[in-house]
């Protein structure tokens, strides 16, 4: 469980979380949605221990993280953003050196880096360097690296970043699987899509402040079950209808050429901020 | 201390795998310094009654027991801020003493490496000294001593450009003056005084004594294990003020 009160965060006189309040239950797979900015990672950050908060508390599993700091690490793996894997090294040196940092013995370590590199379908480049695999496969390698250990929780920040869509839905497969095995995941992601597949719920960020907690369905439900867009004037225009007869029924009585498609994310987030998610 | 042990092994993997690399890279200053300077100054060149070569060699290691300990800062950077590696370090339930003792076992490890380098290259060359245990001690307080320094400055500083800027104002004038080439005591009196704030200069002359199998000054000693733990604890700061 993740729980997370009154934080805030400033880089000099940039106010990038604003006093956060947040809980995550044990097993909940919840994505963390913002544009670039919005104070995403930063979250993550500071609750793996990276980042230090200006004031607030966070607890994983009910260990503070400042006050009982190493606890509170063996409770998360963290996926970061960049990749920050020894290239150098092969994909077993860096597994093996991760257990090594969380305290796992040799037996423990090895039977371990075989169940994941089985798991997330690397088991062929096991003494491959890093540096010789692929942007997906590197991603594959963080993921399993991350957890080594076991963790209760852990942290995926923008996991598919510039990845194809087909290594993007792939890594969205792992993910589920992690979840299905018991983990409770928080997720940083831009991509709408991502959220919406995944996420059982969803948190807005918008300037270092949570605009919005619920699940997708609840907060596209709020908004109506299609929208129509509709050019006028250079600027794209949308409307919101409970149902796709309303949605017809409007576009019978307008002249000019609509398009109709599901409500999603996207435009819950604009509803609240009146930004894009993806900018 | 399993996870200084851990930092230790990541190291000493690095250091394999770039071995052959590494003790080319060792082997070239030293024996550009000997062939230059050794060879060079003439045989009949002789220092505090032995040839130059006799003397120029445990300034050599002196000297590349310092520069190979610091070095390790260079590594530091690149994990910190080229490949993020440092933030796996960040991330692992380990404390920032276990972190550090990790990265001055490895500093002390490339400087013993780069020890043996010379101390072949002086055979070669047909130069043998008294490598005994007071030699090593002081070539170990050397390495702990800069690359517990190393340690602070790579948590200090902000960029690549930075480290570079720091060795050369710190490391650089350090190796040239710190009795590496020269005997101090030909120096004027007021930079004799000048250079025993140095470091180097005790460990070099720590290092000089031993390997010609002379009492070494126990105070040097101590100055050096002093200073080094000084900078060691100083390290364990630096690496908390390395979090964001």
């Amino acid at each position: 469980m993740i729980r997370i009160e009154k934080l805030k965060k400033s880089y000099r006189s940039v106010e990038a979380l604003k006093g956060i309040d947040l809980r995550v239950g044990p097993g909940e797979l919840f994505a963390y949605l913002g544009p670039n900015g919005s104070g995403k990672t930063t979250t993550i950050r500071i609750l793996t221990g990276l980042a230090r908060a200006d004031s607030g508390d966070a607890y994983l599993h009910d260990y503070h993280i400042e006050r009982d700091t190493l606890q509170a690490k063996r409770q998360c793996g963290l996926v970061p953003q960049t990749l920050n894997l020894d290239h150098e090294l092969t994909v077993y040196e860096n597994l093996d050196i991760h257990g090594r940092l969380f305290q796992m013995d040799r037996r423990q370590r090895r039977r371990r880096i075989d169940e994941l590199l089985a798991y997330v379908e690397i088991d062929d480049r096991r003494n491959s360097p890093v540096k010789t695999l692929s942007g997906g496969l590197k991603r594959r390698v963080m993921v399993a690296r991350a957890l080594m250990h076991h963790p209760r929780i852990l942290f995926l920040d923008e996991p598919t970043v510039g990845l194809d869509p087909a290594i993007r839905r792939r890594i969205w497969s792992l993910i589920k699987r992690i979840q299905q095995e018991g983990a409770t995941i928080f997720l940083t992601t831009h991509y709408i899509e991502e959220a919406e597949f995944l996420a059982e719920r969803v948190a807005f960020l918008h300037q270092g402040n949570i605009v919005a907690v619920d699940s997708p369905g609840n907060l596209m439900a709020g908004l109506g079950a299609w929208a129509l867009d509709r050019l006028t004037n250079g600027e794209m225009e949308t409307q919101y209808f409970r149902s796709r007869e309303e949605a017809n029924a409007h576009v019978d009585r307008q002249q000019g050429s609509f398009s109709l498609r599901r409500v999603n994310l996207e435009d819950v987030f604009i509803a609240l901020t009146g930004k894009r998610v993806q900018q | 201390m399993r996870g200084c042990f851990a930092i230790y092994y990541r190291e000493l993997l690095i250091l394999k795998k770039k071995l052959v690399r590494q003790v080319a890279s060792m082997s070239v200053a030293p024996l550009l310094y000997i062939l230059a300077f050794g060879y060079g100054m003439g045989k009949e060149v002789t220092v505090a009654g032995r040839s130059y070569l006799e003397f120029l060699i445990p300034g050599l290691v002196a000297m590349n027991s310092m520069t190979q300990a610091f070095a390790i800062a260079s590594e530091i950077n690149i994990a910190r801020f080229y490949w993020r590696i440092f933030e796996e370090f960040q991330a692992a339930p380990i404390r920032n003493r276990a972190y550090v003792t990790g990265e001055i076992l490895a500093g002390i490890t490339r400087a013993v490496l780069s020890v043996a380098v010379i101390l072949v290259i002086g055979a070669a060359f047909g130069v043998f000294l008294s490598y005994n245990p007071t030699f090593w001690l002081g070539v170990v307080l050397n390495g702990f001593l800069f690359s517990s320094l190393a340690v602070c400055m790579a948590m200090t500083v902000k960029s690549h450009a930075d480290q570079a800027l720091l060795t050369n104002f710190v490391i650089t004038p350090m190796a040239f003056l710190g009795g590496t080439f020269f005997p101090v005591d030909r120096m004027p009196g007021w930079v004799q005084s000048l250079l025993q704030f140095l470091p180097l200069t005790h460990a070099s002359s720590v290092i000089r004594n031993a390997s010609f199998g002379e009492t070494t000054d126990p105070f040097s000693h101590l100055l050096l294990a002093g200073i080094g733990l000084i900078m060691f604890v100083a390290a364990f700061f630096c690496v908390d003020r390395a979090r964001e």
